[in-house]
């Protein structure tokens, strides 16, 4: 079923690219068209989601452990006062053991590819040994190839670095964490890394799709060329080619020595940029972002993939404080934001995204986390009455 | 065999502590801090009362700092003389450059000691490995050491930082080994031995132990990398029960990268794989001020290498006379030390901290707008007065 799948994409591509040249393409530039993920005409990971008898979008809600369920109510809470189009559908994900493998619940599995879209907030992954974690499931059950994490600074909460702005494309799906390891003898461990032409493409698509979309109109890809050069330099020479087909995006290619240096030194130069990265860069770049503007608790992040996408607090569960009403509920909320953008309800993530940053720079109701007193629904009521 | 080496170090260690009796470099060696498990494997010669060292002064702004290191050391009449040799990993077309590079070995090898600049590395030419990697791993100085420390009187985002990063040279993602399966699919090979895990881990710990730190953080991603990085950490983990003077603990990379922009005063001596080295070593820089003026070296059984800690070449600013020349001059003086030459090192190093305390002159990365011949004016003129 699914090798067929793939086998009739690339055919029907190429006869769709031959009829939109209206030439006849010699079997040579076919060869270089062919096999592409995604025709080009068609946008990467376009919500297919549609609207139910009620005029609203069902979106499944993963509330997750810890301060999950707390962080989530405050979105419910917050979105039926903004009178945001959407319903929630809530389901579990605790893994369960399949023929031997860590595999989440059909249900959950099911709601999610009806939906296309899920809000996910913190999971704890079980520590022992065999546990794939459970972030890592998801991201391969619904091939959820692009993570993007947009990092800005927020007004009223004061770190090292002002005014960042910094939007990160991270390949999540192979590189580095392939998870393809072995112990050749004793002592002697490979992993491998693996770049794929497909997977690498797949992202770089998107990211210059983002770019356009944004507005941001620069993409930059970040790579170790120098040292791999050919894994990291099959990201970079596809990032070049397919530069030429987004004539309106500006690229460059930086190398990840000096993308950590200057981020560090001055993170403002990057704020008109969209970076993209093969994975394990990604993974560090975007947590450095977020340790430039206070940490986990302020960054949103969104999983995109071409059947559904999942967007997530990145934070951990924090079962220390769970159910006390002293979590920081802002990073679910923005990354609820990114949804909405995702899903084409622009209106609704400007007016409540410029809530919650008005309310944070007002200082005056935030959480234990920002330096402030206020509980959890303290803080949401404030977002609510700040709302439009 | 693993047994035996651990043995050498802790009588290593154990001799250090008294006066050397059979060092061929005098009584000067015992004040040494650098090359701690290293302290009775190898000698620099001396020659006629001077010692020869290596120098490479690299590509870019190399051969601009590297001048101030000369005259910087002829000022101070520093019993040092050098072997230049003008090794390019920028493309000009002719053979030579190959011919250079085992010129190049076969001096340090010969002289066991050297100062090196970076050497630039084409993306495009493929069969072509960095020399800065291919050195490291020829001569195998497998610990590089870079010292991340704000500097008295320049000012950045972060104040109090002061950790060093032992990062792992030879091996991990550097291994050079690639492969391209079916066309569209690569694979890039990590290794990660046991040996070379417990050989820098050993070499940390001694350091920590050398330099009076007081904490070992193990810089790894091993809930991805299971057994890659899981027997990094494992191995660091093992060793550390060996000094229990010495705190341990290990931290993943995502994490320690932003912990360092938040809090990076935490952080006393990292250890870490290859890769993570690279990326680390830059991010401090950034917190110090930049990589102008983080000094670093490479350590090996049997020779050492001194070079700028977090390794741009700089073509970008190449004889412009703008480049600063601190962190090759800190290195010499990391260098001097390790010859056992402190006096030398310290009435360097002093003279360069003050100037940049000072603040009349620096160069454009720190603010000012001081030529590199102008900075270096004033650190002899500094010396003079010193």
């Amino acid at each position: 079923m699914l090798a067929a799948r793939s086998f009739a994409a690339p055919a029907r591509q190429c006869l769709r690219r031959a009829a939109a040249a209206k030439s006849w393409a010699p079997a040579l530039a076919q060869s270089q068209a062919r096999c592409y993920a995604i025709p080009a005409d068609e946008k990467v990971a376009k919500f297919k989601g549609t609207k139910g008898n009620d005029g609203k979008y069902t979106v499944t809600l993963i509330e997750g452990d810890g301060i999950g369920p707390e962080i989530a109510q405050s979105v419910k809470d917050i979105y039926s006062a903004a009178n945001v189009p959407i319903k929630w559908e809530s389901v579990d994900v605790t893994p369960i053991l399949k023929d031997g493998k860590t595999v989440i619940p059909d249900a959950a599995i099911d709601s999610v590819t009806k939906n296309y879209v899920a809000l996910k907030g913190p999971l704890a992954t079980p520590i022992g040994k065999g546990h794939v974690s459970l972030n890592l499931t998801l991201r391969r059950t619904f091939n959820l190839f692009a993570n993007v994490r947009p990092c800005k600074s927020i007004a009223g909460y004061k770190t090292p670095y002002d005014g960042v702005d910094t939007v990160l494309i991270r390949e999540n799906t192979e590189g580095e964490y392939s998870g393809i390891e072995h112990v050749v003898v004793d002592g002697v461990v490979q992993s491998i890394k693996l770049i794929t032409k497909e997977a690498s493409e797949r992202v770089l698509r998107f990211a210059f799709q983002y770019a356009e979309e944004t507005g941001r109109n620069k993409v930059r890809a970040v790579h170790k060329a120098t040292i791999m050069k050919m894994s990291d330099g099959l990201f970079l020479s596809l990032a070049r080619d397919l530069a030429k087909e987004y004539p309106k995006v500006e690229f460059d290619a930086e190398l990840l020595d000096n993308t950590c240096l200057k981020m560090v030194t001055d993170p403002t130069p990057y704020n008109d940029k969209v970076l993209v990265m093969p994975n394990l860069y990604g993974d560090i770049l975007s947590d450095l972002c977020a340790g430039l503007i206070g940490g986990l608790g302020l960054t949103p992040s969104g999983n995109i993939g071409d059947e559904c996408s999942i967007f997530e607090a990145v934070h951990g569960s924090a079962p220390d404080i769970a159910g006390k009403q002293l979590a920081n509920p802002t990073a679910l909320l923005l990354s609820s934001i990114m949804m909405l953008q995702h899903m084409g309800l622009t209106e609704h993530a400007d007016n409540i995204q410029r809530a919650i940053f008005a309310v944070l720079k007002e200082g005056k109701t935030i959480t234990g986390d920002l330096g402030g007193k206020s509980k959890t629904y303290e803080y949401a009521d404030a977002v609510i009455k700040a709302l439009k | 065999m693993l047994s035996r080496t651990s043995q050498r170090t802790a009588q290593t260690l154990l001799r250090g502590a008294r006066p050397v009796s059979r060092c061929v470099a005098g009584p000067s060696m015992t004040a040494r801090t650098m090359a701690t498990v290293n302290q009775d494997i190898f000698k620099p010669t001396k020659f006629g009362g001077k010692y020869t060292v290596t120098l490479i002064p690299g590509d870019g702004i190399g051969a601009e700092v590297s001048e101030s290191v000369r005259e910087i050391f002829k000022a101070d009449n520093v019993p040092v003389e050098w072997e230049q040799i003008d090794v390019s990993g920028v493309e000009t077309g002719n053979k030579h450059s190959e011919e250079l590079f085992r010129e190049a070995i076969a001096s340090l090898k010969r002289n066991k000691i050297g100062l090196k600049g970076i050497l630039h590395t084409p993306i495009e030419r493929s069969g072509h490995q960095s020399f800065n990697v291919a050195l490291r791993q020829e001569l195998d100085i497998y610990a590089s050491i870079v010292l991340i420390k704000n500097i008295p009187g320049y000012e950045t985002r972060h104040k109090n930082v002061d950790f060093c990063i032992i990062r792992e040279n030879t091996e991990g993602e550097y291994s050079g080994l690639e492969h391209q399966s079916v066309s569209g699919v690569v694979e890039s090979l990590k290794i990660i031995t046991r040996a070379k895990s417990e050989r820098i881990a050993k070499f940390a710990f001694a350091f920590a132990l050398a330099n009076n730190r007081k904490k070992v953080t193990c810089i790894h991603k091993a809930n991805i990398m299971k057994l890659a990085d899981g027997l990094f950490r494992n191995t660091i983990k093992k060793v550390g029960e060996d000094y229990p003077t010495i705190e341990t603990n290990d931290m993943i990379v995502d994490n320690a990268s932003m912990q360092c922009v938040s809090r990076p005063q935490q952080f006393d001596v990292m250890v870490m794989p290859n890769l993570y080295g690279g990326i680390l070593s830059n991010i401090g820089a950034g917190l110090v001020g930049g990589p102008g003026i983080v000094p670093g070296c490479n350590m090996g059984r049997n020779v050492a290498v001194f070079e700028p800690g977090c390794r741009h070449v700089g073509l970008d600013i190449k004889g412009k006379d703008q480049a600063n020349p601190t962190a090759l001059v800190l290195s010499a003086a990391m260098m001097l030390r390790h010859l056992g030459l402190d006096d030398h090192a310290n009435r360097i190093s002093q003279s360069v901290y003050k100037v940049i305390e000072e603040g009349n002159s620096r160069t454009r990365d720190m603010g000012g707008n001081a030529t590199t011949h102008e900075f270096t004016r004033a650190i002899l003129n500094q010396m003079e007065k010193a």
